[in-house]
Protein backbone atom coordinates (compact mmCIF):
# COMPACT_ATOMS: atom_id res chain seq x y z
CA UNK A 1 0.00 0.00 0.00
CA UNK A 2 0.98 3.57 -0.89
CA UNK A 3 1.83 5.91 1.49
CA UNK A 4 -0.77 8.32 0.04
CA UNK A 5 -3.32 5.37 0.60
CA UNK A 6 -2.33 4.88 3.94
CA UNK A 7 -2.75 8.91 5.11
CA UNK A 8 -5.91 8.86 3.11
CA UNK A 9 -7.21 5.85 5.18
CA UNK A 10 -6.04 7.42 8.35
CA UNK A 11 -7.55 10.84 7.28
CA UNK A 12 -11.05 8.91 6.81
CA UNK A 13 -10.75 7.42 10.06
CA UNK A 14 -9.56 10.63 11.76
CA UNK A 15 -12.54 12.64 10.24
CA UNK A 16 -15.17 10.17 10.89
CA UNK A 17 -13.78 10.41 14.65
CA UNK A 18 -13.78 13.86 14.77
CA UNK A 19 -17.65 14.52 13.67
CA UNK A 20 -16.13 14.90 10.12
CA UNK A 21 -14.04 17.78 10.59
CA UNK A 22 -11.27 17.98 7.97
CA UNK A 23 -7.58 17.64 9.85
CA UNK A 24 -4.28 18.32 6.83
CA UNK A 25 -1.75 15.96 7.41
CA UNK A 26 0.65 17.63 9.25
CA UNK A 27 -1.76 19.20 11.68
CA UNK A 28 -1.19 18.25 15.56
CA UNK A 29 -4.15 16.44 16.69
CA UNK A 30 -3.53 17.18 20.27
CA UNK A 31 -2.78 20.84 19.81
CA UNK A 32 -5.61 20.80 18.24
CA UNK A 33 -7.80 19.21 20.89
CA UNK A 34 -8.56 16.28 18.63
CA UNK A 35 -7.15 13.66 20.68
CA UNK A 36 -8.21 12.48 23.84
CA UNK A 37 -7.81 8.97 25.74
CA UNK A 38 -11.00 7.87 24.50
CA UNK A 39 -9.61 8.43 20.53
CA UNK A 40 -6.22 7.57 21.58
CA UNK A 41 -6.73 3.73 22.09
CA UNK A 42 -9.42 3.97 19.00
CA UNK A 43 -6.52 4.90 17.09
CA UNK A 44 -4.46 2.02 17.68
CA UNK A 45 -7.27 -0.47 17.06
CA UNK A 46 -7.61 1.44 13.54
CA UNK A 47 -4.45 1.22 12.73
CA UNK A 48 -3.93 -2.51 13.97
CA UNK A 49 -6.62 -3.65 12.24
CA UNK A 50 -6.68 -1.51 8.66
CA UNK A 51 -3.27 -1.96 8.32
CA UNK A 52 -2.72 -5.62 9.83
CA UNK A 53 0.14 -4.27 12.06
CA UNK A 54 0.69 -4.59 15.72
CA UNK A 55 1.11 -1.66 18.06
CA UNK A 56 3.13 -2.89 20.85
CA UNK A 57 4.62 -1.02 24.02
CA UNK A 58 7.89 0.08 21.96
CA UNK A 59 5.92 2.00 19.68
CA UNK A 60 4.21 3.82 22.85
CA UNK A 61 5.16 7.55 21.73
CA UNK A 62 3.24 10.15 21.46
CA UNK A 63 4.72 11.89 18.45
CA UNK A 64 3.50 8.28 16.72
CA UNK A 65 0.47 9.36 17.00
CA UNK A 66 0.08 13.20 16.78
CA UNK A 67 -0.29 13.79 13.29
CA UNK A 68 -1.85 11.78 9.92
CA UNK A 69 2.00 11.77 8.61
CA UNK A 70 3.39 10.72 12.11
CA UNK A 71 0.79 7.39 12.16
CA UNK A 72 1.18 6.80 8.41
CA UNK A 73 5.11 7.22 9.43
CA UNK A 74 4.37 4.20 12.12
CA UNK A 75 2.28 2.26 9.78
CA UNK A 76 5.30 2.19 7.41
CA UNK A 77 8.03 1.44 9.53
CA UNK A 78 5.85 -1.36 11.04
CA UNK A 79 4.93 -2.75 8.04
CA UNK A 80 8.62 -2.64 6.70
CA UNK A 81 9.43 -4.44 9.93
CA UNK A 82 7.48 -7.32 9.79
CA UNK A 83 8.30 -7.70 5.89
CA UNK A 84 11.62 -7.98 6.43
CA UNK B 1 -24.97 -8.11 11.78
CA UNK B 2 -26.86 -11.40 12.72
CA UNK B 3 -26.25 -11.46 16.42
CA UNK B 4 -28.48 -14.54 16.97
CA UNK B 5 -27.00 -16.47 14.23
CA UNK B 6 -23.15 -15.46 15.62
CA UNK B 7 -24.60 -16.02 19.27
CA UNK B 8 -26.06 -19.50 18.80
CA UNK B 9 -22.98 -21.01 17.08
CA UNK B 10 -20.57 -19.64 19.77
CA UNK B 11 -22.31 -19.32 22.96
CA UNK B 12 -24.36 -22.31 23.46
CA UNK B 13 -21.71 -24.48 24.43
CA UNK B 14 -19.72 -22.11 26.66
CA UNK B 15 -23.06 -21.19 28.68
CA UNK B 16 -23.81 -24.16 29.43
CA UNK B 17 -20.31 -25.26 30.68
CA UNK B 18 -20.06 -22.42 32.78
CA UNK B 19 -23.33 -22.31 34.07
CA UNK B 20 -22.80 -26.27 35.25
CA UNK B 21 -18.86 -25.08 36.80
CA UNK B 22 -21.01 -21.59 38.23
CA UNK B 23 -24.17 -23.98 39.71
CA UNK B 24 -21.87 -26.68 41.19
CA UNK B 25 -18.65 -25.31 42.49
CA UNK B 26 -20.02 -21.37 43.11
CA UNK B 27 -23.33 -20.63 44.01
CA UNK B 28 -23.46 -22.85 47.18
CA UNK B 29 -21.08 -20.71 48.76
CA UNK B 30 -22.36 -17.80 47.70
CA UNK B 31 -23.60 -16.89 51.11
CA UNK B 32 -20.55 -17.67 52.87
CA UNK B 33 -18.74 -15.49 50.65
CA UNK B 34 -21.35 -12.98 51.15
CA UNK B 35 -20.83 -13.73 55.27
CA UNK B 36 -17.26 -14.16 55.42
CA UNK B 37 -15.62 -11.58 53.06
CA UNK B 38 -13.95 -13.90 51.27
CA UNK B 39 -13.88 -16.86 48.78
CA UNK B 40 -13.01 -20.31 49.89
CA UNK B 41 -10.17 -21.98 48.00
CA UNK B 42 -12.27 -24.86 46.84
CA UNK B 43 -14.28 -22.00 44.70
CA UNK B 44 -10.53 -20.61 43.34
CA UNK B 45 -9.40 -24.15 42.86
CA UNK B 46 -12.22 -24.95 41.10
CA UNK B 47 -12.68 -22.00 38.79
CA UNK B 48 -8.87 -22.68 38.29
CA UNK B 49 -9.79 -26.32 36.90
CA UNK B 50 -12.51 -24.83 34.53
CA UNK B 51 -9.98 -22.41 32.96
CA UNK B 52 -11.65 -19.26 34.28
CA UNK B 53 -8.36 -17.61 34.90
CA UNK B 54 -7.07 -18.34 31.30
CA UNK B 55 -10.38 -17.10 29.56
CA UNK B 56 -10.82 -13.78 27.47
CA UNK B 57 -6.86 -14.32 26.97
CA UNK B 58 -5.18 -14.05 23.60
CA UNK B 59 -3.81 -17.85 22.93
CA UNK B 60 -0.26 -16.73 22.40
CA UNK B 61 -0.62 -15.28 26.53
CA UNK B 62 -1.74 -18.65 27.42
CA UNK B 63 -5.81 -18.14 27.01
CA UNK B 64 -8.06 -20.54 25.18
CA UNK B 65 -7.01 -22.74 22.37
CA UNK B 66 -9.08 -21.33 18.90
CA UNK B 67 -9.69 -17.98 20.59
CA UNK B 68 -6.83 -16.64 17.60
CA UNK B 69 -9.14 -18.53 15.42
CA UNK B 70 -12.17 -17.18 16.36
CA UNK B 71 -12.05 -13.92 18.37
CA UNK B 72 -15.98 -13.21 18.19
CA UNK B 73 -16.86 -16.78 19.58
CA UNK B 74 -14.20 -16.18 22.30
CA UNK B 75 -15.37 -13.16 23.54
CA UNK B 76 -18.92 -14.69 23.79
CA UNK B 77 -17.80 -17.68 25.29
CA UNK B 78 -16.07 -14.83 28.03
CA UNK B 79 -19.22 -13.18 28.28
CA UNK B 80 -21.11 -16.32 29.38
CA UNK B 81 -18.56 -17.61 31.71
CA UNK B 82 -19.40 -14.01 33.49
CA UNK B 83 -22.91 -14.27 33.27
CA UNK B 84 -22.66 -17.18 34.75
CA UNK B 85 -20.35 -16.19 37.79
CA UNK B 86 -22.42 -13.25 38.16
CA UNK B 87 -25.81 -15.29 38.54
CA UNK B 88 -24.27 -17.96 40.99
CA UNK B 89 -22.05 -15.03 42.98
CA UNK B 90 -21.33 -11.31 42.22
CA UNK B 91 -18.53 -11.15 44.70
CA UNK B 92 -16.87 -14.15 42.64
CA UNK B 93 -17.69 -12.66 38.85
CA UNK B 94 -15.52 -9.97 40.59
CA UNK B 95 -13.07 -11.65 41.31
CA UNK B 96 -12.63 -12.94 38.09
CA UNK B 97 -13.19 -9.67 36.67
CA UNK B 98 -10.39 -8.05 38.32
CA UNK B 99 -7.41 -10.62 37.21
CA UNK B 100 -8.92 -10.36 33.52
CA UNK B 101 -9.03 -6.42 33.92
CA UNK B 102 -5.33 -5.98 35.19
CA UNK B 103 -4.00 -9.36 33.33
CA UNK B 104 -5.35 -8.05 29.92
CA UNK B 105 -3.24 -4.17 30.20
CA UNK B 106 -0.53 -7.08 30.67
CA UNK B 107 -1.17 -8.91 28.13
CA UNK B 108 -1.54 -5.84 26.09
CA UNK B 109 1.54 -4.00 26.90
CA UNK B 110 3.45 -6.13 28.38
CA UNK B 111 6.89 -6.51 27.29
CA UNK B 112 7.70 -9.91 25.63
CA UNK B 113 10.02 -10.67 29.16
CA UNK B 114 6.65 -9.94 30.71
CA UNK B 115 4.32 -11.63 28.98
CA UNK B 116 6.31 -14.76 29.33
CA UNK B 117 7.41 -13.87 33.08
CA UNK B 118 3.35 -13.61 33.72
CA UNK B 119 0.79 -15.33 31.11
CA UNK B 120 1.70 -18.80 32.04
CA UNK B 121 0.97 -17.81 36.19
CA UNK B 122 -2.03 -15.87 35.58
CA UNK B 123 -3.68 -18.04 32.88
CA UNK B 124 -2.97 -20.50 35.15
CA UNK B 125 -4.64 -19.18 37.97
CA UNK B 126 -1.81 -19.66 39.87
CA UNK B 127 -1.20 -15.60 40.08
CA UNK B 128 -4.19 -13.75 40.59
CA UNK B 129 -4.02 -9.82 39.34
CA UNK B 130 -5.78 -6.90 40.30
CA UNK B 131 -5.29 -3.10 39.19
CA UNK B 132 -4.90 -0.69 41.55
CA UNK B 133 -6.01 2.94 40.01
CA UNK B 134 -8.52 4.32 42.57
CA UNK B 135 -7.33 6.72 45.68
CA UNK B 136 -9.11 7.92 48.80
CA UNK B 137 -9.43 11.28 46.34
CA UNK B 138 -8.87 10.48 43.03
CA UNK B 139 -11.84 8.11 41.38
CA UNK B 140 -13.11 8.90 37.90
CA UNK B 141 -10.56 11.39 37.11
CA UNK B 142 -7.25 8.57 37.16
CA UNK B 143 -5.23 11.18 35.93
CA UNK B 144 -5.07 12.94 39.12
CA UNK B 145 -3.55 9.85 40.87
CA UNK B 146 -1.44 11.31 43.90
CA UNK B 147 0.75 8.19 44.44
CA UNK B 148 3.82 8.74 43.22
CA UNK B 149 6.81 6.98 41.05
CA UNK B 150 10.51 8.75 41.40
CA UNK B 151 12.90 7.73 38.83
CA UNK B 152 15.74 5.94 40.82
CA UNK B 153 18.74 4.69 39.16
CA UNK B 154 17.18 2.56 36.66
CA UNK B 155 13.83 1.69 38.41
CA UNK B 156 11.63 3.44 40.63
CA UNK B 157 10.52 3.95 44.07
CA UNK B 158 6.80 4.88 44.67
CA UNK B 159 5.15 6.34 48.07
CA UNK B 160 1.16 6.79 48.08
CA UNK B 161 -1.82 5.35 48.96
CA UNK B 162 -4.22 3.04 46.65
CA UNK B 163 -8.23 2.68 47.98
CA UNK B 164 -11.23 0.22 47.55
CA UNK B 165 -9.12 -2.04 45.62
CA UNK B 166 -10.83 -5.30 44.24
CA UNK B 167 -8.70 -8.10 45.85
CA UNK B 168 -6.47 -5.96 47.21
CA UNK B 169 -6.11 -7.97 50.29
CA UNK B 170 -6.34 -11.81 47.97
CA UNK B 171 -4.33 -10.69 44.78
CA UNK B 172 -0.67 -11.81 44.13
CA UNK B 173 -0.08 -8.91 41.66
CA UNK B 174 -1.41 -5.67 41.07
CA UNK B 175 -1.10 -2.85 37.64
CA UNK B 176 -0.47 0.15 39.61
CA UNK B 177 -1.27 3.36 38.05
CA UNK B 178 0.93 6.36 39.66
CA UNK B 179 2.32 9.68 38.46
CA UNK B 180 5.38 10.42 37.71
CA UNK B 181 7.52 13.63 36.22
CA UNK B 182 6.57 11.69 32.66
CA UNK B 183 3.22 11.38 33.24
CA UNK B 184 1.00 8.45 34.40
CA UNK B 185 2.68 5.04 35.01
CA UNK B 186 1.61 1.66 34.83
CA UNK B 187 4.34 -0.63 37.29
CA UNK B 188 3.57 -4.32 38.31
CA UNK B 189 3.60 -4.37 41.63
CA UNK B 190 3.72 -7.69 43.32
CA UNK B 191 1.78 -7.83 46.89
CA UNK B 192 5.04 -9.21 49.19
CA UNK B 193 6.63 -6.41 48.02
CA UNK B 194 8.47 -4.54 50.90
CA UNK B 195 7.14 -1.37 51.75
CA UNK B 196 3.68 -2.29 50.56
CA UNK B 197 1.10 -2.54 53.21
CA UNK B 198 -2.61 -3.97 52.78
CA UNK B 199 -5.31 -3.18 55.31
CA UNK B 200 -8.39 -4.66 54.21
CA UNK B 201 -11.52 -2.61 54.05
CA UNK B 202 -14.59 -4.23 55.71
CA UNK B 203 -18.28 -4.24 56.30
CA UNK B 204 -18.51 -3.18 52.30
CA UNK B 205 -21.99 -2.74 51.17
CA UNK B 206 -22.19 -5.68 48.79
CA UNK B 207 -20.14 -7.96 46.66
CA UNK B 208 -17.94 -8.86 50.00
CA UNK B 209 -16.49 -11.26 48.82
CA UNK B 210 -14.20 -8.53 46.65
CA UNK B 211 -11.52 -8.11 49.56
CA UNK B 212 -11.59 -4.66 49.10
CA UNK B 213 -8.04 -3.33 50.44
CA UNK B 214 -6.47 -0.16 50.62
CA UNK B 215 -2.48 -0.46 48.94
CA UNK B 216 -0.03 1.59 51.47
CA UNK B 217 3.47 2.16 49.54
CA UNK B 218 6.34 3.24 51.57
CA UNK B 219 9.35 3.95 49.53
CA UNK B 220 8.48 0.63 47.35
CA UNK B 221 10.96 -0.04 44.70
CA UNK B 222 10.53 -1.23 41.60
CA UNK B 223 12.90 -2.65 39.11
CA UNK B 224 12.69 -1.01 35.90
CA UNK B 225 11.64 -4.24 34.30
CA UNK B 226 8.39 -3.48 35.96
CA UNK B 227 7.40 -0.91 33.85
CA UNK B 228 4.35 -1.46 31.91
CA UNK B 229 4.24 0.21 28.54
CA UNK B 230 5.83 3.58 28.69
CA UNK B 231 6.07 6.60 31.37
CA UNK B 232 3.05 8.90 30.03
CA UNK B 233 1.04 6.11 29.01
CA UNK B 234 -0.30 4.39 32.15
CA UNK B 235 -3.61 5.50 32.28
CA UNK B 236 -4.30 6.54 28.37
CA UNK B 237 -3.26 3.11 27.37
CA UNK B 238 -2.23 0.34 30.19
CA UNK B 239 -5.53 1.55 32.37
CA UNK B 240 -7.70 2.38 29.60
CA UNK B 241 -6.97 -1.77 28.30
CA UNK B 242 -8.18 -2.96 31.77
CA UNK B 243 -11.34 -0.79 31.95
CA UNK B 244 -12.51 -1.46 28.74
CA UNK B 245 -12.15 -5.19 29.52
CA UNK B 246 -13.85 -4.66 33.13
CA UNK B 247 -16.86 -3.17 31.79
CA UNK B 248 -17.80 -5.77 28.87
CA UNK B 249 -17.06 -8.43 31.80
CA UNK B 250 -19.01 -6.65 34.18
CA UNK B 251 -22.04 -5.84 31.83
CA UNK B 252 -22.77 -9.71 31.40
CA UNK B 253 -21.71 -10.05 35.34
CA UNK B 254 -24.63 -7.73 35.68
CA UNK B 255 -26.97 -10.01 33.52
CA UNK B 256 -26.10 -12.79 35.36
CA UNK B 257 -26.94 -11.23 39.03
CA UNK B 258 -30.33 -9.89 37.16
CA UNK B 259 -31.08 -13.67 36.30
CA UNK B 260 -30.92 -14.82 39.65
CA UNK B 261 -33.05 -12.69 41.02
CA UNK B 262 -35.97 -12.87 37.82
CA UNK B 263 -35.56 -16.69 38.54
CA UNK B 264 -36.25 -16.09 42.17
CA UNK B 265 -39.01 -13.89 41.33
CA UNK B 266 -40.30 -16.56 39.42
CA UNK B 267 -40.24 -19.46 41.70
CA UNK B 268 -41.28 -17.05 44.33
CA UNK B 269 -44.53 -15.05 42.67
CA UNK B 270 -45.79 -18.84 41.60
CA UNK B 271 -45.54 -20.33 44.86
CA UNK B 272 -46.89 -17.63 47.24
CA UNK B 273 -50.57 -17.46 47.35
CA UNK B 274 -52.89 -14.45 48.34
CA UNK B 275 -56.38 -14.17 48.36
CA UNK B 276 -56.89 -17.86 47.47
CA UNK B 277 -54.76 -18.08 43.97
CA UNK B 278 -50.53 -17.65 43.01
CA UNK B 279 -49.68 -13.89 43.43
CA UNK B 280 -48.08 -14.02 40.12
CA UNK B 281 -51.50 -14.23 38.41
CA UNK B 282 -52.03 -10.49 39.56
CA UNK B 283 -51.43 -7.85 36.78
CA UNK B 284 -49.53 -5.71 38.85
CA UNK B 285 -47.04 -8.16 39.73
CA UNK B 286 -46.99 -9.65 36.16
CA UNK B 287 -46.02 -6.10 35.47
CA UNK B 288 -43.13 -6.36 37.50
CA UNK B 289 -42.38 -9.77 36.01
CA UNK B 290 -42.61 -8.78 32.49
CA UNK B 291 -40.36 -5.60 32.72
CA UNK B 292 -37.34 -7.92 34.38
CA UNK B 293 -37.67 -10.12 31.94
CA UNK B 294 -37.46 -7.48 28.89
CA UNK B 295 -34.98 -5.53 30.83
CA UNK B 296 -32.55 -8.73 31.17
CA UNK B 297 -33.10 -9.33 27.74
CA UNK B 298 -32.06 -6.16 26.08
CA UNK B 299 -29.08 -6.34 28.53
CA UNK B 300 -27.74 -9.47 27.37
CA UNK B 301 -28.88 -8.64 23.81
CA UNK B 302 -26.35 -5.08 24.30
CA UNK B 303 -23.43 -7.53 25.91
CA UNK B 304 -23.79 -9.84 23.02
CA UNK B 305 -23.58 -7.21 20.38
CA UNK B 306 -20.65 -5.86 22.52
CA UNK B 307 -18.73 -9.24 22.49
CA UNK B 308 -19.51 -9.73 18.65
CA UNK B 309 -17.55 -5.86 17.76
CA UNK B 310 -15.03 -7.05 20.30
CA UNK B 311 -14.19 -10.34 18.81
CA UNK B 312 -14.52 -8.40 15.23
CA UNK B 313 -12.17 -5.43 17.01
CA UNK B 314 -14.59 -3.08 15.42
CA UNK B 315 -14.36 0.52 15.77
CA UNK B 316 -17.56 0.69 18.12
CA UNK B 317 -16.63 -2.33 20.57
CA UNK B 318 -14.92 0.39 23.24
CA UNK B 319 -18.67 1.98 23.07
CA UNK B 320 -20.85 -1.02 23.14
CA UNK B 321 -18.68 -2.35 26.19
CA UNK B 322 -19.04 1.08 28.07
CA UNK B 323 -23.11 1.21 26.57
CA UNK B 324 -23.48 -1.99 27.60
CA UNK B 325 -22.15 -1.75 31.25
CA UNK B 326 -24.01 1.50 31.74
CA UNK B 327 -27.24 -0.79 30.99
CA UNK B 328 -26.94 -3.54 32.53
CA UNK B 329 -25.71 -2.15 35.81
CA UNK B 330 -28.55 0.73 36.07
CA UNK B 331 -30.81 -2.73 34.77
CA UNK B 332 -29.58 -4.46 37.26
CA UNK B 333 -30.94 -2.40 40.22
CA UNK B 334 -34.35 -2.26 38.34
CA UNK B 335 -34.82 -6.02 38.51
CA UNK B 336 -32.88 -6.31 41.94
CA UNK B 337 -35.41 -4.24 44.03
CA UNK B 338 -38.62 -5.82 41.66
CA UNK B 339 -37.55 -8.94 42.34
CA UNK B 340 -37.33 -8.28 46.28
CA UNK B 341 -40.45 -6.10 46.30
CA UNK B 342 -41.78 -9.11 44.78
CA UNK B 343 -40.91 -11.04 47.48
CA UNK B 344 -42.07 -9.21 50.49
CA UNK B 345 -41.01 -9.57 53.59
CA UNK B 346 -38.99 -12.36 52.72
CA UNK B 347 -37.26 -10.51 50.56
CA UNK B 348 -35.14 -8.11 52.92
CA UNK B 349 -35.04 -11.01 55.79
CA UNK B 350 -31.95 -13.41 55.97
CA UNK B 351 -34.03 -16.73 54.54
CA UNK B 352 -33.57 -15.37 51.21
CA UNK B 353 -30.89 -14.27 48.96
CA UNK B 354 -32.87 -10.97 48.06
CA UNK B 355 -31.24 -8.85 50.11
CA UNK B 356 -27.55 -9.98 49.26
CA UNK B 357 -28.34 -9.29 45.57
CA UNK B 358 -29.96 -6.14 46.09
CA UNK B 359 -26.61 -4.89 48.22
CA UNK B 360 -24.31 -6.64 45.25
CA UNK B 361 -26.51 -4.44 42.81
CA UNK B 362 -25.61 -1.58 44.49
CA UNK B 363 -21.92 -2.28 43.70
CA UNK B 364 -22.60 -2.53 39.88
CA UNK B 365 -23.33 0.99 39.23
CA UNK B 366 -20.21 2.50 40.77
CA UNK B 367 -17.44 0.26 39.52
CA UNK B 368 -15.28 0.01 36.13
CA UNK B 369 -16.81 3.47 35.98
CA UNK B 370 -19.76 5.16 37.51
CA UNK B 371 -23.28 5.05 35.82
CA UNK B 372 -22.54 9.14 35.59
CA UNK B 373 -18.98 8.93 34.39
CA UNK B 374 -20.08 6.41 31.70
CA UNK B 375 -23.24 8.47 30.53
CA UNK B 376 -20.41 11.33 30.14
CA UNK B 377 -18.48 8.88 27.75
CA UNK B 378 -21.03 7.49 25.57
CA UNK B 379 -22.33 11.51 24.81
CA UNK B 380 -18.64 11.47 23.83
CA UNK B 381 -18.46 8.67 21.53
CA UNK B 382 -21.97 9.65 20.21
CA UNK B 383 -20.41 13.31 19.67
CA UNK B 384 -18.03 11.52 17.63
CA UNK B 385 -20.51 10.65 15.33
CA UNK B 386 -20.26 11.96 11.34
CA UNK B 387 -23.66 14.58 11.52
CA UNK B 388 -26.22 12.82 8.92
Amino acid sequence: MQDAAIKDQISEFMSHSFSGARIAHDQDIFEAGFGNSMFAMQLVNFVEVAFEIEVDSDDLDIDNFRSIDRVAALVQRKREVAAA
Amino acid sequence: MNIAAEVTAAQADARAFWEGVAQAHVAPSARQIDRDSAVPEAVMAALREAGAFASGFPEAFGGPAGSQSDPVGAALAHGAMHEALGKASASVQGVVNVHHMGGSALARWGSKAQKAQWGPRLTSGETRCAIAITESEVGSDATAVRTRAVADGDGWVVNGEKAWITCGASADLFVLIAASDDGPVALLLPSDAPGLTIAPIPDMLGCRGYAMARLLLDDVRFPADALLGKPGFGVTYVASTGLDSGRYNLAWGCVGLAEACRQAALAYVQRREQFGQPIGEFQLVQQLVARMTTDIHAARLMCQSAGVARGQRAMTAAKEATMAKYFASTMVNRVAKDAQQLHGASGIGPETPLEMYFRDARIMEVIEGTTQILEIMIAKFSYQERPA
